[in-house]
Parts: structure tokens; C-alpha cells; sequence
């Protein structure tokens, strides 16, 4: 047993540091780190420069423009990137579609989205959830119909993140009504500008408007623009939401979270101390900070399992259950080391550029908007109640 | 022992519920409260009208009401309607003057209960996280009068409210039990700043700045120097007072859910009929259940010597403060993306009752009071 990262990886962990501290904008780490909302100007500026060192689809093999990371160094820059204020890389196209390309794709799919991904020519969404198939993702019902050379496509799919910066979506749709639900299923590149594309923002409960529903109406869709089979896009999808997750957990953001919640708790006292120092505050902070340094030996232990040539299935339900109700509580103690001041919000404050001076301590700003926001970790991605349905019958056979 | 309130009090919940269905659905109830003032003030006439704010009241102060159970069952309606009217500060206020005022200032709780005076409770400041003593705002004695200077901190309807209820230092240290005084300031005072902010829950608050104000010395409720206790009464009903109004939030986020449950078909069947997520809705009744325990206990309490009066308030929020948060995590967990979203009116109730648990005093603060209280028997 040992528990250390070895040279090389320690290594490589000072090379992410370098890289951080040398090209992470720091306009765009405080933004990051205050928990303001980031553009889509934001984001494409950080996949470029992660893209301009070749560290963009760190998911990726080789040969298509990955960097042949482990499994150990994925994590090693998820935590860096997440300790420095790095945007969570949006991960639709690269993290999402790609892989999927990369396995089910044909060749000449592979050579023209593939590099328009990581140029970001291209930016994706994701169309699988639909207002009657959210859990139970098997049952969509957004049809695409072949007609010739193309595919009509009628439908609604919903829960679109950032699908109002999409160029493409990517879609399940049913090509065979009579099959089975998940062998009638097909994966279908949509170009966002097609006639008959309709999109409509989602506004959640924090005001922010970062998820959308889109609506299909007799959409043509190329046939060239069919992924794998046709029927069989559930393999996809499959293998889409099981591929790679061993960085489900957020190790990384809710170390940098619990950083961000001391550095509150200091600031604002109870009883002549600060919070930090209050038995019942200390309290919850030390319960959470014990879950977080045993959910990273968690995490460790299955990357550990798929270095030596496992492969992580049900075990990273495990990470994602435990991981999101972590970040969940750490949001829920800064939004509560506020006080009163969680009770104020400025949707201006919300966003970069916001000079007014603050409502109470500054991290109180964006404190009850992110706890909000950020219920959605446990809803999305496969809810944690579908995790644990995965747990028992996958790891315990019941 | 009999659990049911009096007919006249049904009689109101009845009346109030109604006005709440037909008058102040969520649409127009999200207009007003992400809106510009933060509430209706033609609704807040037709409250008064109704009696609500009446019934806050005793009869030694024009109300006809006041009993710990009048407040309880007007909140709870309160609650299940989202309402952001000046409620809390009238109550406050109004308790602080009919405890403590001398004739004339208890006659100004008439222009509470007639809806014409709005009035808020300044009492929180940046420094002091619900703490009652911890003042820092200080008021000299000058000539016959009193001037002011200080900060306080998200006060409920600061900016529009035309009393302000101002805990001052007139001597002792920053966190003293003694030498805090209360004061009676017109919203409209020279030196007065108020800077207007929206809720996250919908409603508004104000930062206030006091500069020098100068006030009367018909301006000092009670005693000088003695304004703890006084305090303390006020917020007391202010706390029982929010913990029904949860209680009748919860009732809707829960009776929301239960709808989802029965309704949302997934894997071929309503998601209800899944034991995983029946055992979930079974405990978060059991939990509103002993929500409303804790609010019949402190509403009976509310007239009991102090230290089982305040033992049962801190009981209550400390209860209700976890409860209520509960009830919004799971509401929305069990409704899934649909209870993430703005449109659905279960996340303006899962916003409040996590936001309820930011005033007067969290969950932490109420535990550790309680256990203080325990000490001091």
C-alpha cells in the first residue's frame, strides 16, 4: 500500500502547476472563483489555451489530438485546474461526443468533427433528456424518420445546457417505433441552424438561464450524420454516460471549495469568534472536510483499479453520489457562514464587472445563487437515486 | 387536551386562505416580489382590511387577537401563499410597542394594524450574525433628544418602511446585555441612507446608514439602557411568527411533491410506486409533522415566564431551520429538473424555506441558545 504519487506523477503535477500559473487569465479565475456566471466568450478563451498546449481533450488517445494521459494524470489536472479557478471545461463536445466518435464513428466523421471540436469550430449540446424521459432515458421520443439521403427529425428534447451557444447537438432519437425502447434508438448529429430548430430557454430557480428545451419540427438531417448503426444509438449513449468518470466526484472543486468556504467562516463571527472557531460551524466544517479526504482516497482507489486495466463502471456511481452531496454541503455551509446576508441578491453581481459595493461580505454575493444553482448535481447526469439503483444491482446483485 | 383551534380562528384561516388563492396566486405574487418594491401594497390594504394584521394584536392595543395561536394560524396562511407584505415588521414592532411603549407611542400600533404605517425592525448589523446584544450602533443623549449613528443590515422593507425599530448602544460594551436602548425613527429622518436590495427568495431589504439622525426623546421605547428584554419579546414573536409561516410553506412544497409522485410516469409507472422514493416522501411528512409539533409548542409558550417561552422559541426555529431546509432539498431532488426550474412554483417555496432559516437566527444559532437556556434553569 502506498498512497503517494510517484515521481513522474508528482512531476507532472509541477508541470499543470507551471502551466496555470503561467496561462490560467486570472480575470477568468476570479470569476471562477467567486462563483460568477462565465460567458461562452470565457470558456472558448480556456479551451483554446488548453487546445494550444494540447491538453484540451485530455480524453482523447493520441492519434486524434489527446495527450496519452493516465487515468492518475487526469486527475492530477482536474484537481490543479479546479485549485487554480480553471472553468470546468464545458464537456459536450470534447469530453461527450468525442469519445464517442472515437469508438463508433467512421472515418470520415472522425476527420471532420474531431478537429473541429478542438479547434472549437464547433461548439455542442446535448439532446438526450425529453420532458417524458429523464431517468428512464430509454424511452425518448423524438423521432427520425430516413427519407432518401436524410433523416426527418420531430420532437422535443429538454435540459439542453448551453444549448443557446450550440452550433450542433447531438440527439437520441427513435428510428424504429415497433423495437424495444433501447433497441429502436439511434445517435444523430443535428446542426442547431436547421430549419425547424427551435430553441427556448429553461430560466432556473436562481434566475439564471443556462438550460434550454429545443424543439424539432420535419428537421432534415443529412443520413451521413448517423453515428453507428441505425437502432443501435443506445450503445452509444451507453457508453457516452459510463465513459470516463472517474472525475465524477468534483475531488478537486470541493477542495478548492472548502478553501473558499474557510476563508468565509474566518471573516464572520458569531459570538466575538469567528465562525470558524464556533463549535457547532467548526463542527460541520470538520464532518465535511473528513468526508472530502476519504472521497479522495475513494476516487483514488478506483482510478487505481482502472490503471491496472479495470474498467470503471458501477464504481464511479459511487464517486458520483458521494462526490456531489459533499460539494452540495460545502456550498450549504458558505451560503450559511452568510448569515442574514444570504438573504440579498443582485442578478448584476452575478456576473464579471459588477463595482457597486457589495451587500455584506463578498463571497455573500453569488452564496445563495450557487447553493441553488447547484442542486442540479444530484439531478443531473443520472440522478443519485438511478446511481444507486446502478449500485445494487451492478456491484451488490440484488 | 383538544389540538383544534377556536372557530374564530379557523374562521380566519378560512378568510385568509381564500384571499390567498383568488388574489395572490404566483404569478402575480412572483411580479410583485421580484419587483421593483418587493410586494403589493394595495394587497397589504386588503390584508389589513381583512384583520390579518389585526390579529396580531390584543384588544389593550385596538387588535383581537394576539395570542401566540392568532399568529400562528395567520403566518401559516402567510406561508402558503409566499406573501412578502410587511407582515413581520408590524408584528415586531407593533409586540415591542404594546410591551414596552408609553400611551401614546401604543397608540401608534393602530396605524400598524390599518395597514396606512409600515414599519421594520433595524436591529441586524454587519457584525453581529443574529446575535441580540451585539449592537454597535450608538445614540447620545443630546439636549432633550438622542442622535444616532450606525449600520444596519438587512432590514425587511427598509427601504419603504415609514417606522424603523432601532436597537442603539446608549452605553456598555459592543456585546453588553446592558445599555442597549431602543428607538422610534421616521423612514423619512435627515441622515438616514437606505440602499434598496432584492431577495433571493423574492421581497426586499435595506442596508441603513444612520449619520448623526437626530431624534425626540418621545423617540426611546421603554427604559434606557434596558432595551434587551424588549428586544427579545419582539423577536420572539418574530421567530414564532417565520416558523409558521414555514410550516404552511412546507405544506405546500410537500403536497407538490406528493402531486409529482403520484403523476410523473417513468420505467412504465408513476415514480411513486418505487419504495426508495415512498420511504423518502414518508419522512419528509413524519418531519413536517413534527415541524407543526414544534410551532403548537412555542405558539403555547409564547405567553410562559421566560425561560420556557424562549427555550421553546429557540426549540422551534432550530427545528424548523432543519426541517424547512429538508423539505426543500428533497422537494426538489424528488421532483427532479422540473423543481430546478423558475416556472414550477415548488422552487419559490423550496427558496423561502431554506431562506427562513437566515432569519432571526439559523439552526446553529437557536441550538446553541437553546442549550444555554438549559444552563441558566
Amino acid at each position: 500500500m502506498d498512497l503517494n504519487f510517484t515521481p513522474e506523477e508528482e512531476a507532472f503535477r509541477a508541470e499543470v502547476q507551471a502551466f496555470l500559473k503561467d496561462k490560467l487569465p486570472p480575470r477568468i479565475a476570479n470569476k471562477v472563483k467567486a462563483g460568477q456566471r462565465l460567458s461562452k466568450a470565457d470558456q472558448d478563451e480556456w479551451h483554446a489555451i488548453l487546445h494550444a498546449r494540447g491538453w484540451y481533450a485530455n480524453h482523447w488517445p493520441q492519434e486524434w489530438g489527446g495527450p496519452g494521459w493516465s487515468a492518475v494524470q487526469k486527475f492530477i489536472f482536474d484537481n490543479e485546474c479546479a485549485l487554480a479557478g480553471g472553468p470546468r471545461i464545458v464537456p459536450f463536445g470534447v469530453n461527450m461526443l468525442g469519445p464517442v466518435l472515437i469508438k463508433y464513428g467512421n472515418e470520415a466523421q472522425k476527420r471532420y468533427w474531431l478537429p473541429r471540436i478542438l479547434s472549437g469550430e464547433d461548439w455542442w449540446c446535448q439532446g438526450y433528456s425529453e420532458p417524458g424521459a429523464g431517468s428512464d432515458l430509454a424511452s425518448v421520443k423524438t423521432t427520425a424518420v430516413r427519407q432518401g439521403d436524410h433523416y426527418i427529425v420531430n420532437g422535443q428534447k429538454t435540459w439542453t445546457t448551453q444549448g443557446q451557444h450550440a452550433d450542433m447537438i447531438f440527439c437520441l432519437v427513435r428510428t424504429d417505433r415497433d423495437a424495444k425502447p433501447q433497441e429502436g434508438i439511434s445517435f444523430l448529429l443535428v446542426d442547431m441552424k436547421s430549419p425547424g430548430v427551435e430553441l427556448r430557454p429553461i430560466r432556473t430557480l436562481d434566475g439564471d438561464r443556462e438550460v434550454n428545451e429545443v424543439f424539432f419540427t420535419d428537421v432534415k438531417v443529412p443520413a451521413e450524420n448517423l453515428v453507428g448503426e441505425e437502432n443501435k444509438g443506445w450503445t452509444c449513449a451507453k457508453y457516452l454516460l459510463t465513459y470516463e468518470r472517474t472525475g465524477i466526484a468534483g475531488v478537486g472543486f470541493s477542495v478548492a471549495a472548502l478553501e473558499k468556504l474557510k476563508v468565509a467562516a474566518n471573516k464572520v463571527h458569531r459570538n466575538g469568534r469567528p465562525l470558524t472557531q464556533d463549535p457547532l460551524f467548526a463542527a460541520r466544517m470538520a464532518k465535511v472536510e473528513i468526508d472530502l479526504e476519504n472521497m479522495k482516497t475513494t476516487n483514488l482507489r478506483v482510478i487505481a483499479a482502472v490503471a491496472g486495466g479495470g474498467v470503471p463502471g458501477a464504481e464511479s456511481s459511487m464517486l458520483k453520489i458521494r462526490g456531489t452531496e459533499i460539494r452540495q454541503e460545502i456550498l450549504s455551509l458558505i451560503r450559511r457562514a452568510m448569515g442574514p446576508y444570504a438573504l440579498p441578491f443582485i442578478e448584476a453581481a452575478q456576473y464579471e464587472g459588477y463595482s457597486d459595493a457589495p451587500v455584506g461580505p463578498k463571497e455573500a454575493a453569488t452564496a445563495a445563487a450557487n447553493y441553488f444553482n447547484y442542486r442540479k448535481l444530484s439531478i443531473f447526469g443520472g440522478s443519485n437515486e438511478i446511481q444507486k439503483n446502478i449500485i445494487s444491482k451492478m456491484i451488490l446483485g440484488l | 387536551m383538544n389540538f383544534e383551534h377556536t372557530e374564530d380562528r379557523r374562521m380566519l384561516a378560512d378568510t385568509l386562505n381564500r384571499f390567498v388563492a383568488e388574489q395572490y396566486g404566483i404569478e402575480f405574487r412572483n411580479h410583485k416580489a421580484y419587483g421593483e418594491q418587493g410586494y403589493a401594497p394595495e394587497r397589504w390594504q386588503q390584508f389589513a382590511e381583512l384583520g390579518a394584521i389585526g390579529a396580531l394584536f390584543p384588544e389593550e392595543v385596538g387588535g383581537f387577537g394576539g395570542a401566540g395561536f392568532d399568529i400562528a394560524v395567520v403566518f401559516e396562511c402567510l406561508g402558503r401563499g409566499l406573501v412578502t407584505e410587511p407582515f413581520l415588521g408590524a408584528l415586531m414592532v407593533g409586540r415591542a410597542l404594546a410591551f414596552a411603549g408609553t400611551d401614546a407611542q401604543k397608540a401608534r400600533v393602530a396605524e400598524l394594524i390599518d395597514g396606512s404605517t409600515i414599519a421594520a425592525l433595524a436591529h441586524d448589523e454587519p457584525e453581529n450574525h443574529y446575535e441580540l446584544e451585539r449592537v454597535a450602533t450608538r445614540a447620545e443623549r443630546q439636549g432633550d433628544g438622542w442622535v444616532i449613528s450606525g449600520r444596519k443590515a438587512v432590514v425587511l422593507h427598509g427601504t419603504h418602511a415609514q417606522l424603523l425599530l432601532v436597537s442603539a448602544r446608549t452605553s456598555g460594551a459592543v456585546d453588553s446585555a446592558e445599555g442597549l436602548s431602543l428607538f422610534l425613527v421616521p423612514g423619512d429622518v435627515p441622515g438616514l441612507q437606505r440602499r434598496a436590495c432584492g431577495r433571493m427568495d423574492g421581497g426586499s431589504v435595506a442596508e441603513l446608514t444612520l449619520e448623526q439622525v437626530r431624534v425626540g426623546a418621545d423617540a426611546l421605547l421603554g427604559t434606557e439602557g434596558q432595551g434587551l428584554p424588549v428586544l427579545e419579546h419582539a423577536v420572539g414573536y418574530g421567530v414564532l411568527a417565520l416558523c409558521a409561516e414555514s410550516l404552511g410553506a412546507m405544506d405546500v412544497a410537500k403536497q407538490s411533491t406528493l402531486e409529482y409522485l403520484q403523476t410523473r410516469k417513468q420505467f412504465g409507472k408513476v415514480i411513486g410506486s418505487f419504495q426508495a422514493l415512498q420511504h423518502r416522501m414518508a419522512d419528509l411528512l413524519l418531519e413536517v409533522e413534527q415541524a407543526r409539533s414544534a410551532v403548537i409548542n412555542a405558539a403555547a409558550a409564547i405567553d410562559a415566564d421566560r425561560l420556557s417561552r424562549e427555550r421553546s422559541l429557540s426549540a422551534v426555529k432550530y427545528t424548523i431551520g432543519r426541517i424547512g431546509t429538508m423539505v426543500a432539498e428533497e422537494s426538489i431532488q424528488l421532483h427532479g429538473g422540473i423543481g430546478m426550474t423558475w416556472e414550477l412554483p415548488l422552487s419559490h417555496y423550496a427558496k423561502r424555506l431554506v431562506m427562513i432559516d437566515h432569519q432571526l437566527g439559523d439552526e446553529d444559532h437557536h441550538l446553541a441558545r437553546y442549550m444555554a437556556l438549559a444552563s441558566e434553569d
